[in-house]
């Protein structure tokens, strides 16, 4: 039985529908990631597990014991807020033995657990320290342990990364997969940075104008997107718009406007006639100059337009000859060398026959 | 290096023309008429009021003498306190609720309730009080300590309502969500985390309650009967009825004395307890 289960859940806002019929369910262990464009409705549903909000429509379970009607003091679901919210009037130790005061654990039973909590986020000689005397990412920590300390059966973390800046931002999400493996603590994590949502999850739910568009571990999301919008959140993807010529099990047959015909994986389900894009990542298209003859099903010649140089890869984006742009990504794995093409190269672009998914409309 | 010199002159230059103001009010205002009060304390009254002129004689402790004779002015003093406490207390409890309401209303509402509880300022504190009395006289109520008690509560909740309200407007509605989300229910909420925070606005309130209630002296000398003098009374008394302004100075350097006590007090505890 999953740990946490909403069940058609559907929140109005006025006219506003912020959550429409979503179904998921939670795995105890898990680290799930609600991830979406800012509005898409994720914070509502966190809000609606935390008891701050109730569903118009629908229910939730934890347990499988129905959560309606049961305010938030009285679940067993923590929350760490995007501000922190720590109590700023509490020394480190006051904020983390706030929870446990307030179950009414016992003043030997708060200090050993306040003791250890502390040693699990590094956080031992901040202990008297109040909150406006902490950075931003041992604030960061102060919050983890608090909502952890008390063993919630749920914590829900609301976008905890995003006040903090690139570097500290990595080395945190490092820490929280270290930190939710020691714990075993199910996680429910919110955010709009596709990025943070890969490297996190167990499994992520990809969320768009109040509904779920997929959810599935972050590989399937990446390799294979069921919808123009996942492919084009979770990543960096060329869509190229093409009708389907012919459909057999060994293969897609394309035809694209001004470019030609383009060969893709099998797809069941799709036949002949159907209207859509093939989506494929930079990292699947073969940069080589035009002069060097092709050696994949897939070629087109066009000029590199622009180049992003990132260090260890470089993005160059390439116009074909019909005004198509295509991004590609090389890595810059080649001793000595940086980058291969210039601003105006003329220049060949190759796939593999099998790359790319191929979504109908 | 000359640049960061500059800028230190530069900070220097600022901080005198911040400071300089309030410093000269407060030695204008404050500092020189606490002077002349002081001075004035050891003198002897004039025979027809006022000082009597400067002479060798006319120098001395009498009026000191005269209050340390009679137990009547430590008692008065200590009513007024008293009394001042009392105000203090009533028009806290009565200020705090309010000023919640009106810190978690829409914001649209909250400059509107603020302007109501600032309106009683646009018409004369003497006319309200007449009303007051107006309102305790069929009540039986007036000339009683107990009208004294309503009058001052009445004059000076707002001064209560108005840096509670400040204070309590500042809190991030997050830390009782975060409260309530660890198992916090309504009144320990309440008890952990807004009192708390309020302190601030608790402690200035009071302050600006307490203060001008211990030398009141127009309330109780209508609203309260002829046995319900009060240290402001009593000073006033010396200088417009008894003509003996070196009494009435040093009652005043009295009350003064036991102002900035009771300041000091206040911000010793304000320091330890709110960092």
């Amino acid at each position: 039985m999953a740990l946490l289960e909403l069940r058609h859940i559907t929140r109005r806002f006025g006219d506003l529908e912020a959550v429409k019929d979503v179904t998921l369910s939670v795995e105890a262990g898990e680290f799930f990631t609600l991830l979406g464009p800012s509005g898409c409705g994720k914070t509502t549903i966190l809000r609606m597990i935390a008891g701050f909000d109730e569903p118009d429509e629908g229910e939730l379970f934890l347990d499988g014991q129905p959560l309606a009607g049961i305010p938030p003091e009285k679940r067993p679901v923590h929350t760490v807020f995007q501000s922190y919210a720590l109590f700023p009037h509490l020394t480190v130790a006051g904020n983390i033995a706030f929870p446990l005061e307030m179950a009414g654990r016992t003043r030997d039973e708060i200090r050993r657990r306040v003791g250890e909590t502390l040693a699990l986020v590094h956080l031992e000689e901040k202990s008297a320290a109040f909150p406006h005397e902490l950075s931003g990412g041992q604030k960061q920590r102060v919050a983890l342990a608090r909502g952890l300390v008390n063993k919630p059966r749920l914590l829900l973390l609301d976008e905890p990364l995003g006040a903090l800046d690139a570097k500290l931002r990595e080395r945190m999400q490092i820490e929280l997969i270290a930190l939710q493996r020691e714990v075993g603590v199910t996680f429910v994590f919110v955010t709009h940075a596709q990025q943070e949502a890969l490297a996190l999850s167990h499994r992520i739910a990809v969320m768009n104008a109040g509904r779920v568009e997929q959810a599935d571990v972050p590989e399937a999301l990446y390799s294979s997107p069921k919808s123009r919008f996942v492919a084009d959140f979770i990543g960096t993807i060329n869509l190229i718009e093409a009708d389907v010529v012919e459909s057999n099990r060994h293969g897609l047959l394309l035809r694209a406007a001004g470019i030609g015909d383009i060969a893709a994986p099998a797809h069941p389900g799709i036949a002949a006639g159907r209207h859509g894009a093939l989506a494929i990542r930079p990292e699947h298209l073969r940069v080589s100059p035009h002069s060097e003859s092709a050696g994949l099903k897939n070629h087109f010649l066009g000029t590199v337009s622009e180049y992003l140089f990132r260090g260890d890869v470089t993005i160059y984006t390439i116009r074909l000859d019909n005004g198509l742009s295509l991004e590609a990504l090389t890595t810059n794995a080649a001793p000595g060398r940086a980058r291969f093409h210039e601003i105006g190269d003329r220049v060949r672009v190759e796939w593999r026959h099998d790359a790319g998914v191929y979504l109908a409309d | 290096m000359p640049a960061s010199i500059s800028r230190i002159k530069g900070e220097g230059m600022t901080r005198w023309l911040v400071t300089l103001p309030p410093a000269l009010f407060l030695v204008v205002f404050f500092l020189i008429p606490a002077l002349i009060m002081a001075v004035a304390s050891f003198r002897e009254p004039g025979e027809f009021g006022g000082l009597a002129p400067l002479s060798r004689e006319s120098f001395g402790l009498d009026a000191y003498r005269f209050i340390g004779d009679d137990i009547i002015y430590a008692w008065i003093l200590a009513k007024s306190f008293l009394v001042a406490a009392l105000t203090t207390v009533i028009c806290l409890l009565l200020a705090y609720p309010l000023a919640l309401l009106i810190a978690r209303s829409p914001k649209r509402q909250r400059d509107l309730f603020v302007l109501l509880v600032i309106l009683p300022f646009a018409s004369n504190f003497l006319i309200r009080i007449y009303a007051w009395m107006m309102i305790l006289g069929p009540l039986n109520l007036l000339y009683s300590p107990t009208a004294v008690i309503i009058g001052m509560v009445y004059v000076h909740l707002p001064f209560m309502i108005l840096p509670l309200y400040t204070n309590l407007e500042k809190h991030d509605p997050t830390l009782l969500e975060a409260a309530q989300d660890l198992g916090a229910g309504a009144w320990t909420r309440f008890w952990r985390v807004t009192w708390p925070l309020s302190l601030p606005g608790v402690l200035s309130g009071s302050a600006l309650v307490f203060i001008p209630v211990l030398g009141m002296f127009a309330v109780p000398e209508l609203l309260g009967g002829t046995g319900d003098l009060l240290i402001g009374n009593l000073i006033k008394e010396q200088f417009l009825d008894n003509r003996d302004w070196p009494l009435g100075a040093t009652l005043s350097l009295a009350l003064t004395a036991a102002v900035l006590g009771v300041s000091a007090l206040t911000a010793m505890y304000s320091r330890r307890t709110l960092r």
